[in-house]
């Protein structure tokens, strides 16, 4: 497997194909935006969802980390799509969960979806995060050596014929934005003004979820 | 006021006479009749008088002779049929006056003239109305009017006002379409008329109520206009589950269904009537005779027939020149984008200033409107139109029609031309102007098939579960149902007349709580039994919901088109554009995804410049280009019908029959003859050559674009597998073409490529399966599946639409059930569509056994004759593939070289 990489203030991290970021020296992985029960929060409100995100989002998970084996694993925030969602986490999600903490540091960043994580559900609940020159925080604001989620970037590349969208991180060197994964998080174009906003004028590269691997593009390539 | 004649008001006075002798008119003049009509005297009557004058109340009779007609033999048939307490189904041309045939029997027992006794409880015909303290009976609704088409309803409802005001006849007459005012709506339950005319949408919404039984009790007739348009998609289910329900509230009513001719009237037929169970049973059927044969040929061009391409430039002078020619011309295309390029050609070369006008269904209703008004009005010399004017309202003097490009198929084709002629006796003009080689052996087919009257309607559909389920959540918005009754009312729609017991279940079980077989929803259940077992919504947002989002068309995303003022330079990210814009009219989504940041189309008549997409709407800028970036063929909607793919492929087998077609065509079959083969009618021909560094084979099934392309699919799949390196495949109407790396010739020589194994029908096995976990078209259709049942909104409450929570991708929902529960009923559904639908599967499958054992292959030095078209549309047409990382790939690699060369 080709290993790409993203580059946050002078650090390279491994970009995983499911989405997810490993900071090797540190054994470090990071994933943001699960919405866990989104299916039911929806459900909650008419619109009858397949009750299968939770388990989709955590087997990824579940694979990503077997993957690289992290020490320790940060949940970028939003990790619930909506403040009850974890009283809603079936029993055996709960055991994955669980059996996915087991010897890891464990932190739930807080996000606008989830501001108010309860303390049982393992882990610890932090609103940022800084190790070394990085900090991680929900909401990017921008500021030099961050890793954030929140935007939910996604990509549409032109290729041969037609084409393809896919979600991807954004990145300029200095700040980095996380897709989302959680199993029905949609996108936000990288084209919107929010993004505009975080990385000004220079232009940033989108890297692309590909089925296997990552692909690098300028942002002013997709659309 | 017409409101205070109730039909009883009528009665007694106008009974019939049957001593009333009728005079034929001894009339050969030509009278023009209201166009909608299409009532000519020139129809020789042929029933006897007296019988005339029993079906027909003297009112009629002298209505008739007054205007100088006489009654057709299927509009006394249909009286006839009516007396019999029948329900029936007529088939007859464009012009027979077919509308006034259905309306006949209706208007008759509403006079009161008792020409029609009919059922005892006609008599009592009754309703209720409401006095406040208590009810009144009253008249009530008499007949219901089902159109495909809103602007079709009130045409119809405009010219059944003329009889009925020239007859006096008491009859009130109303329309119910979206555009219906509220308060109207309101009074029309209340105080129904004795007609409504409405299409199948607002079928469903009115029997989704409570007072549904108060509503329809009094219904005595139904009239399905256009049928044979309906029944081929999921409206037709719609209605026909709409008509289940009727059959229970008002089992005293009768149906006139009005059709275009069809390839089998007695199928078409069952579906007007309840199915028993067990046996099928079917409605009379009536047929009209008397129209004169079409009169259609094939342009014979001057100029070179081109190899490929679909938009007919070649011939343009030509059809410029036949409309110029003719009075007034309609002028068919195959897709919007096509009718875009002709009519923006056409004007290039408009130096007689004629009036020549647009019509598709993506521009703004009001610009089509305007459009029909000015042809109504006899102000334009021709209309390039798609299949935007298949049907609807009649429109006088169309004295030719052209039809650019293919066919597709017979009956199709025979509809276009009907649009050419209101009067029946006289002949409808077409010709035919083939785009491409191969569409000039369609073009020739097609026209022996209407010499022959042979129509290629598809067989009536099974009944879809996705609208079951709709239905089943509008049943439960009306009175509580018990499932095991529900059941079996559905049964006796034609569609669903074979439905199982167990798809029922799980579609009731879908409604209430998304039928998961993880069972975690049961609080959030849409609909809920009572104490008795009787179903009904759980809560009034449901029903809100339902009322929202009724219908079964589900269009392509569309975002509305507006012309601003260039901004020479934009980088394409949002920002400072020009808001507001004339509207230009809709484009689907999926077209503008494929476009960057000025690059340039043609759009309503003009060539525009993109310039952004800010939510819903996409800004343009008039382009100065002459040639635009012209969207890829989309191929339309219909493949080529497998009845006139059947012919071409007898033709081409036919040698003595190629001194039909035109010099160019037959010379290049006699090449093809000569350098390779001109397939068999039953066999498969599959070509390989090499051409400039790649291997390519090239087959030959006459499917139609969808099934190729499945095929295309699963070929390179399998290609992949034996190690040939495929790296592309294209298809169109007619052929197939793959390539890649590996020698194909030198593998099939030596025995490493079995071509017999290569088109094994076992490939809609696990290749088809591993290819619909990730196809685009397959997630499509889901979503199509997943919004007519009603999984998710497409229309939604303020207070929803405030909240944002609109958005999900329902790509995502199906990855994720189709990993988790592959068998859930949607996706059920979704496969049903699929084997008719974008992936022709079922097509698809009946070629592969058809051609199995019968491959022929022929290994050439170089491309053959015949498969030039379908390797020119290489670099038109995107290739192969779903999987995406060897695109991003590729797409990343050009990037580099285009930044470092």
């Amino acid at each position: 497997m080709r290993v790409s990489t993203i580059t946050v203030a002078d650090i390279d991290f491994v970009s995983d194909f499911s989405g997810a970021l490993f900071w090797d020296e540190q054994r470090l992985l990071v994933v943001s935006d699960l919405h866990l029960e989104k299916g039911s929060s929806f459900a909650a409100r008419g619109v009858l969802l397949p009750p299968y995100d939770t388990i989709a989002t955590l087997s990824r998970l579940a694979a990503v980390i077997a993957r690289h084996d992290p020490r320790m694993v940060i949940a970028l925030g939003d990790s619930f799509h909506d403040r009850n969602a974890h009283e809603r986490l079936s029993d055996t999600d709960r055991e994955t969960l669980a059996a996915l903490q087991v010897r890891r540091n464990w932190i739930w960043i807080s996000g606008n979806h989830d501001p108010a994580l309860p303390s049982d559900l393992g882990g610890v609940v932090a609103t940022e995060v800084a190790i070394g020159p990085i900090k991680f925080r929900h909401e990017p604001t921008g500021a030099s050596g961050e890793i954030a989620g929140h935007l939910h970037p996604k990509a549409r590349v032109p290729t041969r014929g037609r084409s393809i969208e896919r979600r991807c991180f954004a990145s300029d060197r200095e700040r980095a934005v996380m897709p989302a994964f959680g199993a029905y998080t949609g996108g936000l174009s990288i084209r919107d003004a929010a993004f505009a906003k975080i990385f000004g004028s220079s232009g940033f590269m989108a890297h692309v979820l590909g089925d296997n691997r990552v692909h690098a593009f300028a942002a002013s390539r997709c659309y | 006021m017409r409101s205070d004649l109730s039909p009883q008001a009528g009665r007694g006075g106008f009974e019939a006479t049957a001593s009333y002798s009728f005079n034929v008119p001894p009339s050969t003049k030509c009278l023009q009749p209201p166009t909608s009509w299409g009532v000519s005297t020139l129809d020789l009557f042929s029933v006897p008088p007296s019988e005339t004058a029993d079906l027909l109340p003297r009112r009629f009779r002298d209505w008739f002779a007054s205007r100088g007609w006489s009654p057709r033999d299927h509009q006394l048939a249909l009286l006839a049929k009516a007396r019999e307490d029948r329900s029936a189904l007529l088939i007859a041309p464009t012009g027979a006056g077919k509308t006034l045939a259905g309306f006949l029997p209706t208007l008759v027992e509403l006079s009161g003239a008792g020409a029609l006794p009919a059922s005892a409880s006609d008599q009592q015909r009754t309703s209720l109305l409401s006095t406040g303290r208590s009810v009144k009976r009253t008249g009530g609704l008499h007949t219901l009017y089902i159109s495909p088409l809103k602007a079709l309803a009130v045409d119809i409802a405009r010219n059944l006002e003329t009889p009925v005001a020239e007859m006096g006849l008491p009859i009130k007459i109303e329309t119910r379409t979206g555009d219906t005012p509220v308060s109207r709506r309101q009074r029309q339950r209340r105080y129904p008329p004795d007609i409504l005319l409405t299409t199948p949408e607002q079928l469903a919404l009115l029997l989704a109520s409570d007072d549904a039984p108060f509503l329809f009790a009094s219904l005595k007739r139904i009239v399905l206009d256009e049928l044979h348009a309906l029944v081929t998609s999921k409206r037709g289910d719609l209605l026909s589950l709409g008509l289940a329900r009727l059959w229970t509230i008002a089992p005293q009513m009768r149906a006139i269904g009005l059709s275009a001719t069809v390839a089998e009237p007695e199928q078409l037929a069952r579906f007007l009537v309840p199915q028993p169970g067990g046996e099928s049973v079917s409605a009379d059927v009536v047929i009209a005779g008397g129209a004169a044969p079409p009169v259609v040929e094939m342009l014979d061009t001057r100029e070179r027939l081109p190899w490929s391409g679909h938009g007919a430039r070649h011939a343009l002078p030509e059809v410029y020149e036949l409309i110029k020619r003719n009075k007034t011309t309609l002028v068919f295309v195959n897709t919007r984008s096509q009718a875009e390029m002709l009519f923006q050609d056409l004007w290039r070369i408009n130096d007689d200033g004629l009036a020549i006008a647009l019509h598709h269904g993506s521009l703004d209703v009001a610009q089509r409107r305007k459009v029909e008004e000015a042809m109504a009005a006899g102000k334009l010399r021709g209309v390039v139109c798609t299949s935007s004017l298949d049907l609807g309202v009649d429109w006088g003097d169309v004295d030719l029609v052209i039809n650019i490009g293919a066919p597709k198929g017979s009956s199709r084709l025979m509809q276009r031309i009907g649009r050419a002629n209101h009067r029946l006796d006289e002949a409808s003009r077409a010709v035919l102007v083939p785009a491409n080689r191969f569409e000039v052996l369609e073009c020739a087919v097609a026209i022996e098939a209407i010499a022959e009257n042979a129509q290629d309607t598809p067989p009536l559909r099974t009944g879809a579960l996705d609208v079951l389920a709709q239905h089943v959540l509008g049943c439960a918005c009306g009175e509580p149902f018990l499932p095991d009754e529900l059941y079996a009312e559905v049964k006796t729609a034609a569609p669903y007349a074979n439905l199982a017991r167990t798809d029922f279940d799980d579609v009731v079980d879908f409604v209430a709580t998304g039928g998961y077989a993880l069972k975690t929803y049961e609080r959030f259940a849409r609909i809920k039994p009572n104490k008795q077992g009787r179903w009904r919504v759980a809560n009034p947002k449901v029903r809100q919901s339902y009322r929202l989002n009724v219908g079964t068309i589900v269009e392509e995303t569309m975002l509305k088109v507006r012309l601003v003022r260039s901004r020479a330079g934009g980088s394409g990210s949002t920002g400072a554009i020009a808001r507001g814009g004339r509207m230009l009219g809709q484009i689907e989504e999926a077209f503008i995804e494929g476009l960057v940041v000025a690059d340039t189309f043609v759009f309503g008549g003009e060539v525009v410049r993109y310039e952004a997409l800010v939510e819903d709407q996409v800004y343009v800028s008039r382009a100065n280009d002459k040639d635009a970036k012209v969207p890829s063929y989309m191929g339309g909607k219909f493949p080529l019908s497998t009845y006139l793919a059947e012919r071409v492929r007898k033709l081409l087998d036919d040698v003595s029959a190629w001194n039909v077609l035109p010099d160019q065509v037959h010379d290049w079959l006699s090449l093809q003859r000569k350098f390779s083969r001109v397939p068999a009618a039953r066999e498969l021909l599959v070509e390989t050559f090499p051409r400039g560094g790649s291997h390519y084979l090239v087959c030959y099934p006459f499917e139609g674009r969808l099934a190729h392309q499945t095929l295309g699919m699963l070929l390179t799949r399998r290609l992949e597998r034996g190690r040939a390196r495929p790296l592309g495949f294209v298809a169109n109407e007619y052929a197939l073409a793959v390539w890649g790396v590996g020698d194909l010739s030198f593998m099939i020589r030596h025995g490493k490529l079995d071509l017999n194994a290569l088109f094994d029908p076992d490939m809609l096995g696990d290749d088809l399966e591993a290819w619909l976990a990730e196809s685009a078209l397959m997630k499509r259709t889901f979503r199509n599946c997943a919004i007519i049942s009603g999984l998710i909104a497409r229309r939604f409450t303020d207070e929803e639409k405030s909240r944002r929570q609109v958005l999900f991708s329902t790509d995502l929902i199906y990855d994720v059930l189709r990993k988790h529960q592959a068998d859930h009923v949607l996706l059920r559904t979704a496969r049903a569509d699929a084997a008719t639908g974008l992936l022709d599967l079922r097509r698809l499958g009946d070629m592969l056994s058809r051609i199995h054992g019968r491959i022929t292959h022929k290994e050439l030095d170089r491309v053959s004759p015949l498969a030039v078209p379908v390797l020119l549309e290489i670099g038109r047409e995107s290739v192969y593939g779903e999987a995406s990382d060897e695109l991003l790939a590729e797409a990343a690699e050009e990037l580099v070289r285009e930044a470092t060369t």
